[in-house]
């Protein structure tokens, strides 16, 4: 009983993090109907950010908690969106009329330069952070208890606040209904007078930033990470997004909550060695059963 | 716009700035401060080389597209139409000459390279199979499979396992590694082919990293990360080990020395027969119908289905055919290590094999057997520069998507012969 | 075949989402004509066609097809959601799971009927000739081996592939250009490849999406030689979507008119000109109005 309930607790705050990686995959698939292959290499260079913003940081002598987070927070954030501007300049803006098959073998190799650019620069050995925040709540359950770390509410709330602060911006401002007014039909946007090309540019600094976010919040907790992280974490995300629905913003925060939480449960109850193997095998699983995801909306070929 | 003549330097130099403070930001703290322990250490001389680089490369960029050349080069750019080209109907390939030329060579190879060479080009040579595999899926089919690592996998632990536990040498797992392949390739396509494209990339990169993921953590079967050793093929039953359990060996049956070089002509050998025999292969699937429904598939879905053509069947056919080739690949790779472990068959390994079909050119043979030996020979030749690999490939994929999406080889079409019409 | 009605269409209803785009649409095809669905803009022709074509699943009603011998549910062959009953009978479980598993509307043209599209969807990067080759997929001698090997009965399937190609490039006056790109083609000569490519399945019914939109006069007129070609030597039904009235009420023989999802007229082409109905859709104009179409 209490490890279904830690794992719950777990599970909560990973599919948080899930959520927000998953933002960057559906809100590009969205606007240009493609799987951003780069965006875990994003997440993963901004770990390392995480880890030399924190670095700087001390070695400058500010050791207050609050100051040091909401700092790496701002440095992380403002240089992984910087990441997300030219890898869309790069990879992507060039070849808006190309096929699609050509896109994504650019995208892939954007990720592999990305990737060996960081074990070029940083070396391939594993980096850490020390732990800055200690300290957890525990209720007796049974025999047992249920320990939720302080660490993992300023997942949970810093993630919340993320996507309530994007939905505000989609559903709310003149960006966001330019991003959705893009969404829906991109030609006809861009004759009512918007850069299409800027927004989609926006659409992938705010991806990034998103991914930023879960860099410095999954950095923190878990302390570790090399530069190989943003694969599997990126497959799991993306999983997250099909499971929401592929294109729906609330449908990848409910794709990330529903994977962390499955996926912990697997891991306490069955087997942790292929936790990775259970979340693929839903994302096949969701392909074959319904391909438009819980919050998406069924596609209608064009003929 | 008729000042087109004449560079504004004052665009250019702001330019030029704005991508230096890019650069500054992005590689500031990825490439200026390097981490250690929890400290780190400061390498600003890195980051002003590589922001230097920038600025100067942007500030020359866009000068250059300035100039009446560069307009020129810009508007070809735009432009880029570049289709295949139709042959003449009796079009004669110079491959008549060529072909023979090179089997001539290539069997000499092994009585005259040394071990050393010899063992690269039989590395190159399973990359000639493993891209003409690829190709198939990526190049005809147009069908991005980032998990060929996979099939690869399942054809060497195919053959080490097979040997382990069933006791079945290398002649027997060659076909059974390329139907097992093939099989994978059907149950993971299955489902996956009818959906949109994208989709099928995601899940074969999934596929191959759960393939790795598996083998290093099964361990009871797989032995994990400390691997299984691989048989060698044997000639009539003679072996290329220096003593026999069981038999004779190569060695002591025609009365030579003891040479470990004897292996490896061998299976150079039986690898430079199979290879021709899948180059004939492809060379015949892609006049047949089949080839051209893939590409068919390839150009649009949704005419093909409207001709009666089952996309998912077409697609699957492909995939496995792809996967299979894989196989025969991976059980030559085992046989040649004589070792398989997991770390052979990471998403990299998936990546260079893209990469030899992306430069290759999608579609075209020929580019896709020069680009498995460039991709696999010349990283031999330059060790000191290995590390750099990953990145090149990752360039490679990138420039050769914005400016020859193709590959280098044009590609040609068979013409046909008009002939009196008749239904019947 | 003795069936007269090559098509039977009864109450198809089509929903996207909450848009009701087809509602009760009931009208029947006869064998060896040329019949004509036409109605204003928005009215539901194309999504009544990607209906027959298997490309769109209908909501609701029955699409038969009585071509190559038997009769087919268009709706059926696409795959049907599983229904209760199933569950307690296998014969009809495994025949809808073989449907849903198989299914498609690749069946639909392997029943006999064939389409081309109002824009153009020809193979681009490949060559005219192997337009309609790949069109000859089903007929063709597909085993991998014989096909590897290279033998005399692979050979002669695909002379006589050749040949059938180049009696349609003849019929669409294609034959100088059969070595050259698809898409470097001009647009007319492009719709006419499309033709060619369909008839090329050897349908029993071809159903044409706009052929001449596009098209300047003297082509158009050369499109109707075509069509009638088709029909007369042929023996193939045709059904087209027209905006063009002097081509429709030129070659067709039977007329079905559709607006806003429903069928409100249907009958040979002198009944439509003058069925007041029609000419209220098309104009918006009051019944007793003088108005000449």
């Amino acid at each position: 009983m209490d490890i279904v309930l830690q794992q719950l607790v777990n599970g909560l705050t990973l599919g948080s993090v899930y959520g927000l990686i998953a933002i960057g995959y559906t809100m590009v698939y969205g606007i240009i109907g493609m799987i951003n292959f780069a965006h875990g290499d994003v997440y993963m260079v901004s770990a390392y950010i995480t880890a030399i913003a924190i670095a700087l940081l001390t070695f400058f002598g500010i050791e207050s908690f609050p100051i040091i987070i909401i700092g790496t927070l701002f440095l992380t954030v403002a240089v992984t969106g910087a990441y997300g501007w030219v890898i869309e300049r790069i990879a992507y803006r060039p070849l808006r009329n190309s096929s699609r098959l050509s896109v994504l073998i650019s995208a892939i190799g954007m990720s592999l330069i990305l990737q060996n650019y960081v074990q070029l620069s940083q070396g391939a050995n594993q980096q850490g952070v020390p732990t800055l925040l200690t300290g957890a709540i525990r209720f007796t359950v049974g025999d047992g208890f249920v320990q939720i770390t302080y660490m993992k509410l300023l997942i949970l709330f810093i993630s919340l606040l993320g996507m309530g602060v994007l939905t505000y911006v989609i559903q709310k401002t003149k960006l966001g209904r330019m991003c959705r007014a893009t969404q829906q039909d991109r030609k006809m946007a861009s004759i009512l007078g918007i850069d299409t090309d800027k927004v989609i540019s926006t659409v992938f600094v705010i991806g990034a930033m998103m991914a930023a976010l879960a860099g410095v919040l999954v950095t923190l907790d878990y302390g570790a990470f090399d530069f190989y992280v943003g694969f599997i974490i990126g497959i799991k995300a993306f999983t997250a997004a099909v499971l929401g629905g592929i294109g729906s913003l609330p449908g990848a925060m409910l794709g990330g909550l529903i994977l962390g939480l499955s996926e912990a449960l697997f891991a306490g109850l069955i087997s942790s060695d292929y936790k990775d193997v259970f979340s693929f095998s839903l994302l096949v699983l969701i392909l074959i059963i319904r391909p438009s995801g819980l919050l998406g909306k069924p596609e209608v070929e064009k003929v | 716009m008729s000042q087109s003549v004449g560079i504004n330097f004052k665009k250019s130099s702001i330019d030029a700035l704005v991508a230096g403070f890019l650069a500054l930001i992005l590689f500031g703290p990825i490439v200026g401060v390097l981490l250690d322990g929890y400290g780190f250490s400061a390498e600003f001389g890195r980051v002003a080389w590589m922001v230097a680089i920038v600025v100067v490369g942007r500030f020359v960029m866009s000068c250059f597209f300035q100039t009446e050349k560069g307009v020129a080069m810009a508007f070809r750019y735009a432009n880029n139409d570049e289709g295949a080209t139709v042959l003449s109907p009796n079009h004669k390939s110079k491959m008549v000459w060529i072909i023979p030329l090179v089997i001539l060579v290539g069997l000499l190879v092994p009585f005259v390279a040394s071990k050393y060479v010899l063992t690269v080009v039989i590395l190159g040579l399973i990359y000639v199979l493993l891209g003409l595999g690829l190709n198939i899926v990526v190049g005809l089919a147009g069908l991005l499979d980032l998990g060929f690592v996979g099939f690869y996998a399942i054809g060497a632990y195919g053959l080490a396992l097979g040997y382990e536990n069933l006791g079945l040498g290398f002649w027997s797992m060659l076909p059974i590694a390329a139907l097992l392949a093939a099989f994978a390739g059907a149950i993971l396509g299955f489902p996956v082919l009818r959906m949109h494209g994208d989709y099928l990339a995601i899940v074969t990169l999934g596929f191959g990293e759960i393939i790795r993921l598996i083998l290093t953590n099964w361990a009871s079967f797989t032995h994990g990360p400390n691997g299984v050793s691989a048989p060698l093929p044997t000639l009539f039953g003679l072996e290329f080990k220096r003593r026999s359990k069981d038999g004779e060996t190569f060695h002591e049956f025609f009365n030579l020395p003891y040479d470990s070089a004897y292996k490896y002509m061998f299976i150079y050998l039986i690898l430079f027969a199979v290879v021709w025999a899948v180059l004939f292969i492809k060379h015949r699937l892609v006049k047949m119908p089949i080839g051209r429904a893939w590409e068919a598939l390839r150009e649009d879905e949704v005419a093909c289905r409207s001709l009666g053509l089952n996309h998912v069947l077409v697609k699957l056919s492909a995939f496995m055919l792809g996967a299979s080739t894989g196989g025969l690949a991976g059980v030559f790779f085992a046989t040649y290590q004589g070792f398989v472990n997991p770390s052979s068959f990471t998403f990299f390994e998936s990546a260079l094999i893209l990469a030899i079909v992306v430069l290759g050119g999608m579609g075209s043979t020929l580019g896709v057997v020069i680009a498995a030996f460039c991709l696999t020979v010349l990283p031999e030749m330059l060790r000191e520069f290995a590390e750099y690999r990953v990145l090149m490939f990752g360039i490679l994929m990138v420039v050769m998507m914005i400016w020859k999406p193709r590959g280098i080889v044009r590609v040609t079409r068979t013409g046909f012969a008009a002939r009196k019409g008749a239904v019947k | 075949m003795s069936q007269e009605n090559i098509l039977k269409v009864e109450n198809l209803v089509m929903h996207f989402g909450g848009i009701k785009a087809l509602n009760d649409v009931t009208f029947d095809i006869k064998r060896g004509s040329v019949s004509a669905l036409i109605g204003p803009n928005g009215a539901g022709k194309t999504t009544v066609f990607n209906c027959l074509t298997g490309f769109y699943k209908a909501t609701g009603g029955k699409i038969v097809l009585s071509a190559a011998g038997k009769e087919t549910s268009i709706i059926k062959v696409l795959g049907e959601p599983f229904q209760v009953s199933d569950f307690f009978s296998p014969i009809a479980f495994f025949g809808r799971l073989k449907y849903k598993m198989f299914g498609g509307s690749h069946l639909v043209n392997r029943a006999g009927l064939s389409r081309t599209f109002q824009n153009i969807r020809l193979f681009k990067e490949m060559s005219v000739v192997e337009n309609l080759l790949v069109a000859q997929h089903m007929r063709v001698n597909r085993s991998l081996i014989s096909g590897i090997l290279n033998t005399k009965a692979y050979q002669k399937s695909e002379e006589e592939a050749l040949e059938r190609v180049f009696y349609w490039l003849g019929v669409v006056d294609l034959v100088d250009s059969a070595n050259r790109l698809a898409g470097e083609l001009s647009y007319g000569q492009q719709r006419r490849l499309e033709i060619a490519r369909a008839m090329c399945t050897n349908p029993e019914i071809v159903c044409l999406d706009e052929p001449a939109a596009g098209l300047n006069p003297s082509e158009t007129e050369a499109l109707t030689k075509m069509i009638r070609v088709l029909r007369d030597e042929h023996n193939t039904t045709v059904l087209l979507i027209e905006h063009d009235m002097g081509m429709v009420m030129d070659i067709s023989d039977y007329i079905v008119v559709l607006d806003h999802g429903e069928v409100i007229a249907k009958g040979g082409p002198d009944d439509i000109k003058n069925n007041p109905k029609v000419i209220a859709a098309y104009l918006g104009a009051e019944e007793d109005e003088e108005v000449t179409l």
